[in-house]
């Protein structure tokens, strides 16, 4: 294990790609305070920003342990594809970005892009998340394509935008546009949505426990589930089960709680 | 043999005591390269930039002592657009479609565009003024008109995009075939390139009319290719070209809808074989991700309706219009394999390389940094048929490609990339490295006394994709494929010189009151605002 503890409190951007486990993997203590950061534009080194202790001589896949907020850091376990990394603190921007396998823990909150271009592996946030979580990049249709992300607090806009497949969970409440475009995959929501859930979605699921202002038009009714299954784990509804965007031709579903959603009744009447 | 430079010029003599002398034995050297047809700037590229972060963040250049930073795989930044040029051993380039309301944008950018001469043509197939005159088959009056048009947006060459199209687009309709009428103008594409290619040569533009047929990008389309060149075959006089057919790859399909799609090059290559009046570029398609841009505003519609990807599409005004569609070319897709397979085809079944040039319609068939893997495929046989072993299968078993031993030599590959398309532009400076050309040379390290292509297309795509010099107006602008010196580039345009001065009439006057956004007395750019410009002058015949 490895542990970085910076060296003061973060004041402008840094981005620090090379926080990741295959990064430090079969590098010296030198070797590693060595790598090369951004902090605004001056270029530093880990180093110069962090303090380093190693508990054990270099493995092949050691866990990184970040103790502090690392806030302002962006890009930690970016396109990591093994071993772990725990955030004792909040963490920035881009968290684990086109990551490919192992392991993100954060105890504290997290920027925006968390697990954007995710290929797999998980991320479990404990505090809250800021927008686009598993989001594909500006301009990208290439969203997250596997893997899981679980936010413990509440998720901001845009939650898996453009996913094409693996699970987000977010156990506090969701922001507006949550599951736009997305192709295929799953979100699960344990709290309130701020509405126009799956806008423009063509495939996937989105289950949503809590309460939701209204649906998008361009969506229709189909059902009334008594409970849903995510991953293979059952969800004890009832459900109502609503298809779109057929504005897009698509083909994805909604479940919204019937519980928390009485003003959603009038549907029943199409049904 | 020695290449003796002075003064920015090749010429016949210098002082070698003086001389710096750069030892290009064991080495290949070239006239600096020319592209005929690459969209490098204006509003259309630059809202392809604007559509497109996800293709700046994976191509990052970063800035050096001597060169800017920039971004793009597909739609590159201006510097760097120039940058990559020259490291290709490239210094001459044609910006080939510019609305004309947009020739101030574009100006801006070709200004920007270093390392290479460059030069821009306006849309004039569906202004709205020349569908009038040639109507009226007013052929000396749209031909004043046209050379007004030329001063006025500092143009090069006619460039004609889907002939009466682009105008129907602005009523949600297009025309189907050469003989179809345009709504509310009573006139039909053949009227329209028929007229535009007799302007042309009473204005004896440098240039022939340059044109992207109507139906591009539709199966059996080649026939409205085939009827396109037959329809100016009676205004060739004696052997010199009257017409030049874009982006050819893009009008050479066959068969009646996508699923039965086919290559149409074998019929195209046999027409132009036996008839002189005509000229082509190819419009390689390269299996990448890239970014395609036309004015051709009902194409770019139906591609959108194709990918459901995110699209651009705007109205030029009483001018033209335009579209964007990002676009992956798959080798496991059958249309798009079969499109590589055409482009190649039609490469090495036109037996004069005089009148076919190598160019991918930058970036619509693949960036231009793909020009090397071309080379390679049009010099070895072997290249072609491994890339062929990896694409859709019935694609391969409906391509020429197997069947074709030709490879091009070194001679002929000068002649696709460079000294071909200077000769269809009438650039007398360039594409040769005779006394009196400009010193735009381009030297590549490769041995063609030892090299055998065919094997070794390897070192071809290394070697052509990094120059080890180039040389722009007697400088040294690249060495071992790095800038070591920027340099502006010139803008080329056309005065052209009447019998009379043209007068704007009264009625274009009023026209632009009433119909454009932009007033008659704003609408020319003054010859300051081209950072280097360099007219050419041509006496008109009327």
């Amino acid at each position: 294990m490895i542990t970085l503890t910076p060296r003061q409190l973060f004041t402008v951007p840094i981005d620090a790609e090379c926080i990741s486990p295959n990064i430090f993997a079969e590098k010296t203590a030198s070797e590693i305070a060595h790598l090369p950061v951004w902090e605004g534009n001056r270029q530093k080194t880990l180093g110069e920003l962090f303090k380093m202790t190693h508990q054990k001589a270099p493995a092949e896949n050691p866990t990184i342990r970040i103790s502090g907020d690392v806030g302002k850091v962006r890009r930690i376990g970016a396109k990591m594809a093994s071993g772990k990394i725990i955030v004792e603190g909040n963490a920035g921007m881009h968290l684990g970005e086109e990551m490919r396998g192992g392991t993100i823990n954060v105890t504290g909150n997290v920027g925006s892009w968390a697990g954007c271009m995710m290929k797999n592996g998980t991320i479990e946030v404990m505090g809250s998340a800021g927008d686009y979580i598993g989001a594909a990049y500006r301009g990208s249709t290439l969203g997250m394509k596997g893997g899981t992300i679980t936010i413990r607090g509440d998720a901001g806009n845009e939650v898996g935008c453009f996913m094409r497949k693996g699970l987000i969970r977010i156990h506090g409440n969701a922001g507006q546009f949550a599951g736009i475009h997305m192709k295929n995959g799953a979100i699960h929501i344990k709290g309130n949505s701020e509405g126009r859930l799956g806008a423009q979605m063509l495939g996937g699921k989105i289950v949503l426990c809590g309460h939701i202002p209204s649906v998008l038009p361009t969506f229709t009714i189909e059902d009334v589930k008594p409970n849903v299954k995510i991953d293979g784990e059952r969800i004890e509804g009832p459900f109502y089960m609503f298809l779109g965007d057929l504005a897009e031709n698509g083909n994805g579903r909604l479940y919204l709680s019937q519980k928390q959603n009485t003003h959603l009744e009038t549907y029943e009447t199409l049904l | 043999m020695d290449i003796l430079i002075s003064d920015g010029k090749i010429v016949e003599k210098v002082d070698e005591r003086k001389a710096k002398v750069i030892d290009a034995s064991g080495m290949t050297v070239m006239p600096g390269g020319v592209d005929i047809h690459s969209h490098i700037a204006g509003a259309e590229v630059n809202a392809g930039r604007l559509l497109r972060p996800e293709d700046h963040v994976k191509d990052v250049e970063a800035k050096t002592a001597l060169t800017r930073s920039g971004v793009g795989h597909s739609v590159p930044s201006t510097f760097t657009t120039g940058y990559r040029y020259s490291r290709m051993g490239y210094t001459t380039v044609m910006n080939p479609s510019m609305p004309p309301l947009e020739a101030r944008h574009t100006h801006e950018e070709l200004n920007d565009i270093p390392m290479i001469d460059k030069a821009t043509f306006p849309l004039l197939g569906d202004w709205w003024f020349v569908l009038e005159h040639l109507r009226d088959n007013q052929i000396e009056k749209c031909a004043a008109h046209v050379a007004w048009m030329m001063h006025a947006t500092k143009g090069y060459a006619i460039k004609i995009v889907n002939p009466g199209g682009l105008e129907a687009w602005g009523f949600g309709k297009n025309v189907e075939s050469i003989d179809d009428s345009v709504p509310h103008f009573n006139i039909t594409p053949r009227e329209i390139i028929r007229g535009l290619c007799k302007v042309n040569k009473a204005l004896n533009l440098p240039h022939t009319i340059h044109v992207h047929t109507n139906n591009l990008g539709k199966p059996g389309n080649y026939t409205t290719a085939l009827e396109t060149m037959k329809c100016v075959e009676d205004l060739a006089e004696e052997d010199s070209p009257v017409m030049h057919i874009t982006h050819c790859q893009f009008s050479a399909f066959k068969g009646s809808d996508w699923r039965t799609m086919r290559s149409g090059a074998e019929e195209i290559a046999k027409y132009v074989n036996r008839h002189t009046h005509i000229t082509l570029d190819l419009g390689q398609v390269v299996f990448t991700d890239t970014t395609t841009m036309t004015a051709d505003g009902p194409f770019q519609y139906g591609l959108y309706g194709l990918t459901g990807n995110k699209w651009v599409n705007h109205d030029v005004e009483t001018e033209t219009s335009s579209g964007i569609v990002p676009f992956k070319y798959r080798r496991t897709s059958h249309v798009n394999a079969t499109q590589w397979s055409i482009g190649l085809e039609l490469a090495l079944l036109v037996e004069d390389p005089w009148r076919i040039y190598l160019t991918t319609d930058h970036p619509n068939g693949a960036p231009f940094t793909t020009y090397p893997q071309i080379i390679s495929w049009l010099m070895s046989a072997v290249a072609r048929e491994k890339t062929l072993k990896r694409i859709n299968k019935r694609a391969r078993r409906n391509s020429l490609l197997s069947s074709i031993d030709r490879e091009y030599s070194f001679y002929e590959t000068a002649i696709v990339t460079r000294a071909g398309q200077a000769k269809a532009l009438s650039l007398r400076q360039k594409g040769h490295l005779s006394p009196g050309a400009d010193a735009d040379i381009a030297v590549y390290d490769l041995n063609p006394q030892e090299l055998n292509p065919s094997k070794d297309y390897k070192a071809l795509i290394q070697a052509f994709s990094k120059a080890a010099y180039t040389i722009k107006g007697g400088e040294i602008v690249v060495q071992a494929g790095e800038i070591v010196r920027s340099v502006r580039g010139r803008t080329f345009w056309v005065d052209t010189e009447l019998s009379s001065p043209p007068e704007p009439s009264t009625e274009l006057k009023r026209k632009f009151r009433e119909y454009w956004t932009v007033e008659y007395e704003n609408y020319p750019l003054p010859e300051e605002y081209l950072k280097a410009a360099s007219p050419i002058t041509v006496k008109a015949r009327v």
